[in-house]
């Protein structure tokens, strides 16, 4: 299963400790992380299910591409880090 | 008349009380946090507050007996697959809360009923103390909705949400930019009013077209709701029919720039506005802060400035930091440089709170 990390400095909003989950996508796999923490979702994910703007998500330390969707693909051994931008103040 | 006050900041919500006759900084709550704006809610005590983290987006708080809980907040439809829509920078229009802009309660028979407007141009209801909301599609998919602009931000938005005291159906919006909009069936029909606004960006043709006015702020009297003000781009306007046909005031010293008014609640003849130099400046005329006042209609204006600073102020007064509490004596506001002043008696003389806080994005007695 792949490893999902959030930033540290959500956690004082709400609590993501790091999860693991199975998912051929990102997509897959952060909804099923937040299917165990739904209040988490609107902190990473804007109104459309998109990413939000000033957030980022590497996949073994590669930005993914589809921002949009979360398509890029992943791994069973992958770790997905949620990140903030360093845009956005 | 209030004694309490809760001010938003760029980094953090302040509650200031009345103690002895001096106004104090008695808490902060989301120290460090932007708190946008706040709403308390005289039918049963609850104050709510909207945040904009940035990175993580806006969100909605409600208080509690022993602080503050996180509510859902307002939250845009899924977007029609295929849908294209763009603003008027030729971008995709994003479906989703940009900005809570405007918090307003329902009427007195409507416990629970919370309305809320947002950038980049929704209107959302709770009838549940804001734990889920409803957007106003009738509103939103009204065809002339396409036709908002950004003002003073590049999207469109709702800033100003008046339910008529007499008739909670009867509801009006301020729309910067995109005029006035009003509804009397609770939000299921929309028609676009303002007429005599006047438009000085704009080509000559389009001037005076409704939908083209950048509306600032827009309040109405509670005793008296067919009277509305309306601070706007280019001028001060008031109307005597719930907002159907404005009236324009001109030639008020020092300007008739700015973002709020406030209308006292039973004498409709009665505002207020903060003048700044318009609109390429925005800063007081001369560093001299000062409020104005009209008791007769806006056939007269007095300039308010004791107790305000007078050299080399230049603190901006946003629209929803002029407060003006419920029974019309007491106004407080709050500026971009951190100042926070409250008259006690409609503004003739104000006293200095601070002027170290944060950026002042909000100010309301609570």
């Amino acid at each position: 299963m792949a490893k999902v990390v959030f930033t540290p400095n959500v956690q004082r909003h709400v609590g993501c400790p790091a999860a693991e989950a199975a998912g051929a996508t990102v997509r897959e796999v952060l909804e099923k992380v937040f299917a165990d923490n739904p209040q988490a979702r609107g902190y990473v994910l804007d109104d459309q299910s998109a990413l939000r703007r000033h957030m980022t998500i590497f996949v073994d330390g590669q930005m993914i591409r589809d921002r949009a969707r979360l398509a890029d693909p992943v791994k069973d051994s992958s770790t997905i880090h949620v990140f903030q931008a360093l845009s956005g103040g | 008349m209030s004694d309490r006050l809760l001010v938003s900041t760029r980094k953090g919500l302040f509650t200031v009380m009345r103690n002895g006759g001096n106004w104090d900084i008695t808490g902060v709550d989301f120290l460090g946090d932007n708190v946008t704006l706040t709403l308390t809610d005289p039918r049963d005590g609850k104050s709510y507050a909207a945040l904009d983290h940035g990175h993580f987006g806006v969100k909605m708080h409600r208080s509690t007996a022993n602080g503050w809980e996180e509510i859902p907040a307002p939250a845009y439809p899924p977007k029609p697959e295929g849908y294209e829509e763009k603003d008027m920078w030729g971008r995709e229009l994003k479906w989703s809360t940009a900005k809570i802009w405007a918090l307003a309660t329902g009427g007195a028979g409507e416990p629970g009923t919370i309305w809320c407007g947002t950038l980049p141009g929704g209107l959302f209801r709770s009838d549940d103390h804001g734990q889920s909301w409803e957007m106003i599609r009738t509103l939103w998919d009204h065809p002339l909705r396409k036709k908002w602009a950004g003002g003073g931000a590049d999207l469109p938005g709702i800033h100003s949400i008046c339910v008529d005291p007499r008739n909670s159906k009867h509801v009006s919006v301020g729309v910067s930019t995109g005029g006035v909009w009003h509804t009397e069936d609770g939000g299921n029909n929309w028609a676009l009013r303002g007429e005599g606004m006047r438009a000085e960006y704009m080509p000559p043709e389009q001037a005076h077209d409704p939908i083209s006015q950048d509306v600032h702020c827009l309040a109405q009297c509670r005793s008296a709701p067919q009277r509305m003000w309306v601070q706007h781009h280019n001028g001060i306007f008031v109307s005597s029919d719930e907002g159907k046909n404005f009236t324009e005031i001109k030639g008020v010293e020092p300007s008739v720039f700015g973002f709020p008014v406030a209308v006292h609640p039973r004498e409709p003849d009665t505002a207020w506005f903060v003048p700044e130099i318009k609109d390429e400046k925005r800063i007081p005329r001369e560093g001299k802060l000062a409020v104005t006042r009209t008791r007769d209609g806006g056939k007269s204006f007095e300039i308010l400035s004791k107790g305000l600073p007078q050299t080399h102020a230049y603190d901006v007064v946003y629209r929803h930091a002029l407060a003006l509490d419920e029974p019309g004596d007491r106004l407080a506001i709050g500026s971009t440089t951190g100042g926070l002043w409250v008259s006690e008696d409609q503004g003739d003389s104000w006293t200095c709170v601070t002027h170290t806080l944060p950026p002042v994005y909000a100010v309301r007695f609570a």
